[in-house]
């Protein structure tokens, strides 16, 4: 390797590339690429019609602009809406079939598939592109009656299901990104946890992107019938390039009664350098559905990726005595840009919401967070605690905070506190003076202010995460 | 081990340190007494390579110069500063602060890093030993600790980490008499012959407990006298003006 090379690769090492034959739609976006899609996919009619008709509305809609981060006009004709290994085009039945060469690329992100399936207590869904490559411990949770499988096997073999529930959360009018991830979302995961069924282990899905000029427009719908829990994470890398690639996801989640869905975020997809050149524009739109009573859904998100974060991660909380959490980290160093937040919509009496959001922001970066409290008239004895702490290192960077509260009844309550502050010198200082450099110190301080949030993840993520946000700071101060 | 010559300290063009001589060698145990404000904590706080002073002078440690050398390098050379204000970090744990602490420390050595398990051994002896309850150590790093607790986990810090040159600013201000014998054990145990040790202090009762070799009087920025043992009780009785 160049020197320049090793630098690169030290500041973001899932940024190399996997050489491998793939096929592709035609360049563009058009009602026959989404044909070729549902197609290539074998989808029955009624899924095409329904990306039909999320096209059509398309055309009549605009793209969102109210953001804080600005970003050059797409251009959606010069976008490649498939690409899928060749060799993935018939999905294998089990491991021993994958393709080695995406074997290898899962081990070399730091997921050994075949050893995982032996030793790990994690079910993990692999999409790569825009497919799905493999699932592992399908048998074990097929068991329980759990569906673990990649959104487009869902659409086949239990349409039912997906009939009833995909776009009942994020209608496919919803807003721009929304409806266009409707007409042409590839592959994603699909959940269903049947009634009183506790699943065993975590499920996960790890989202590649490999191809370039490649949009990723995943798709997931999870489940949870009532009395169920089930904890999900997924975790994002792509490889390093100069141009900025679209990944427009759209997260349905549905708890019925008694249920409970932790869903958790590692999001580190590629930044960009720290010219600011490249990295992924992730435009995401999560939602989930408290629809049932005493039903609860819990959103984690650790974001240090992207050049571009635009989320807000929602709970509607429709059920009477049902509960919404949002846990957010999102680190920003050097060029990179976030506006993220959520949205917690009280319609149930004696609903609860809490969201806890911490910020960092270093280079020249910028961090905004922006949230909705929405308590419902009918959402008697509600109550909301907001808490969101933003961190500075240097003076070249920006933090805002916008929330947005609209309390429509006299029986509810909303507290809503806010902090800004410098990374602390003393603290640094007294770091510094028990052996540890400057990167180790941030890393610890940086920790220690994120928390309450990590300490939110699943064991088998949290130590990765904590590292990550030591990473995603390196060179931010000193 | 130690050299400090002619060193002289300013922040913001205010001249605090003036032209400081002193020499500690191994296996010596000097304390600093001096009015408030007269510098002392400036004096530790330079040795431990703080930024933000204006430094002329020269610091020979164990042979070597200073003045280039970074906070975190000094630490990991040996030289330890118990503060006068230990500084809360939230979310910090203070068993994992400590073993990053312990563990840069001997990467920087080449020795290899201690586990979890090994590393909690070590905690639970040292403390033992000290009559400090392990319990703060499972604790965010100070915070909510009374102030004898913090200064007590300074003290347990400076054992865990076995400096050879270790600066107590103060500790044992604010400490009831059963916490200024720990720290007094924490300093007595750990003395031999090639560690030394440098304490500030206001007041003679902890020399009655930590026996100095020698005692320095600082006063407006400069050491104005220097003695033995009887030095500490003779200012407990007359003051400082009687020097001026
Ligand atoms: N960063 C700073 N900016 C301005 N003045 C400072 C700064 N640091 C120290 N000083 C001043 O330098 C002088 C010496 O301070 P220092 O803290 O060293 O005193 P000290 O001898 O430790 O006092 P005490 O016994 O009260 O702890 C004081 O007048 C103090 O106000
Ligand atoms: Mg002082």
């Amino acid at each position: 390797m160049k020197s320049t090379e090793i630098e690169k690769a030290k500041e973001y090492k899932y940024g190399f590339t996997t050489d491998i034959e793939s096929i592709k739609a035609p360049k563009g976006l058009s009602k026959e690429v989404i044909q070729f899609i549902s197609k290539i996919k074998k989808e029955p009619k009624w899924m095409l019609d329904w990306r039909l008709k999320a096209f059509d509305r398309l055309k009549k809609m605009k793209e969102p602009n109210w953001q804080k981060p600005k970003y050059p006009k797409i251009n959606y004709q010069e976008l490649y809406y498939y690409s899928a290994p060749k060799s993935a085009q018939d999905k294998p039945k089990s491991l021993d079939e994958v393709d080695p060469k995406l074997l290898e690329t899962y081990a070399k992100l730091g997921i050994p598939l075949k050893e995982q399936e032996k030793l790990s207590g994690v079910a993990v869904d692999a999409v790569f592109d825009s497919v799905s490559v493999a699932t592992t411990f399908k048998d074990k949770l097929t068991e329980k009656g759990i569906i673990f499988c990649p959104i487009s096997e869902a659409i086949k073999k239990h349409p039912d299901l997906v009939k009833k529930y995909l776009g009942s959360v994020i209608p496919i009018t919803d807003h721009y990104f929304a409806t266009l991830n409707s007409a042409v979302f590839t592959d994603g995961s699909f959940v269903y946890i049947p009634e009183g069924v506790r699943c065993p282990m975590e499920l996960s899905t790890y989202f590649r992107i490999n191809a370039s000029e490649t949009g990723q427009f995943e798709r997931t719908l999870i489940i949870a019938d009532k009395g169920s829990y089930v904890s999900y994470l997924e975790g994002c890398t792509a490889p390093m390039r100069d141009e900025n690639q679209l990944h427009a996801a759209n997260v349905e989640l549905i708890a019925l009664d008694d249920a409970e869905i932790k869903y958790s975020t590692v999001q580190n997809w590629y930044p960009g350098d720290e010219n600011g050149k490249g990295g992924i524009y992730n435009f995401v739109t999560k939602r989930g559905a408290c629809r049932g009573k005493n039903s609860k859904i819990s959103w984690t998100q650790v974001e240090t990726g992207s050049a571009i974060t635009w989320k807000y991660p929602s709970c509607i909380l429709q059920g009477d005595n049902s509960v919404g959490e949002f846990y957010s980290i999102a680190i920003t160093n050097n060029h990179q840009k976030a506006d993220t937040g959520t949205k917690m919509i009280h319609l149930g009496k004696n609903t609860k919401s809490k969201i806890i959001s911490k910020g960092i922001s270093a280079g020249k970066a910028d961090n905004t967070y922006r949230g909705l409290v929405d308590i419902n008239k009918k959402a008697l004895n509600s109550r909301n605690y907001t808490q969101c702490d933003s961190l500075l290192m240097g003076n070249k960077c920006g933090a805002h905070t916008v929330p947005y509260i609209k309390n429509k009844n006299s029986s509810s309550v909303v507290e809503h506190e806010a902090t800004t502050s410098k990374i602390n010198e003393e603290q640094l200082y007294y770091c510094n003076q028990r052996g540890l450099n400057q990167e180790e110190a941030v890393s610890l301080i940086v920790n220690g202010f994120c928390k309450e949030v990590l300490q939110q993840l699943p064991m088998e993520f949290a130590v990765e995460a904590q590292k990550l946000v030591g990473i995603s700071l390196e060179g931010s101060v000193g | 081990m130690l050299k400090i010559k002619n060193l002289q300290a300013s922040v913001d063009k205010k001249s605090i340190l003036k032209g400081l001589n002193l020499t500690i060698k191994p296996g010596e145990l000097h304390a600093i007494m001096g009015p408030n404000g007269s510098g002392k904590s400036t004096l530790a706080n330079v040795l431990s390579g703080k930024n933000g002073y204006k430094i002329s002078g020269e610091i020979i440690f164990e042979g070597e110069n200073l003045n280039d050398i970074p906070i975190e390098k000094r630490a990991q050379k040996g030289i330890f500063l118990a503060f006068q204000y230990p500084l809360e970090i939230p979310g910090v744990n203070t068993n994992i602060f400590l073993k990053t602490s312990l563990n840069s420390i001997r990467k920087s050595k080449g020795k290899k890093e201690v586990d979890t398990l090994a590393f909690l051994k070590l905690v639970k002896e040292k403390s033992s030993e000290l009559g400090i309850d392990e319990k703060i150590l499972s604790r965010q790093l100070n915070v909510g600790f009374s102030g004898g607790e913090k200064k007590k986990n300074e003290i347990l810090q400076m054992k865990i980490l076995d400096p050879v040159f270790s600066i107590l600013d103060e500790t044992d201000s604010g400490l009831d008499i059963d916490a200024l014998k720990i720290i007094a054990k924490g300093v007595n145990s750990s003395r031999d012959s090639k560690k030394s040790f440098l304490v500030i202090t206001h007041y003679q009762r902890l020399l009655d407990y930590i026996k100095p070799d020698f005692v320095h009087v600082l006063s407006d920025g400069k050491i104005i006298k220097t003695g033995c043992g009887e030095l500490a009780e003779e200012l407990e009785k007359t003051g400082y003006s009687k020097l001026n």
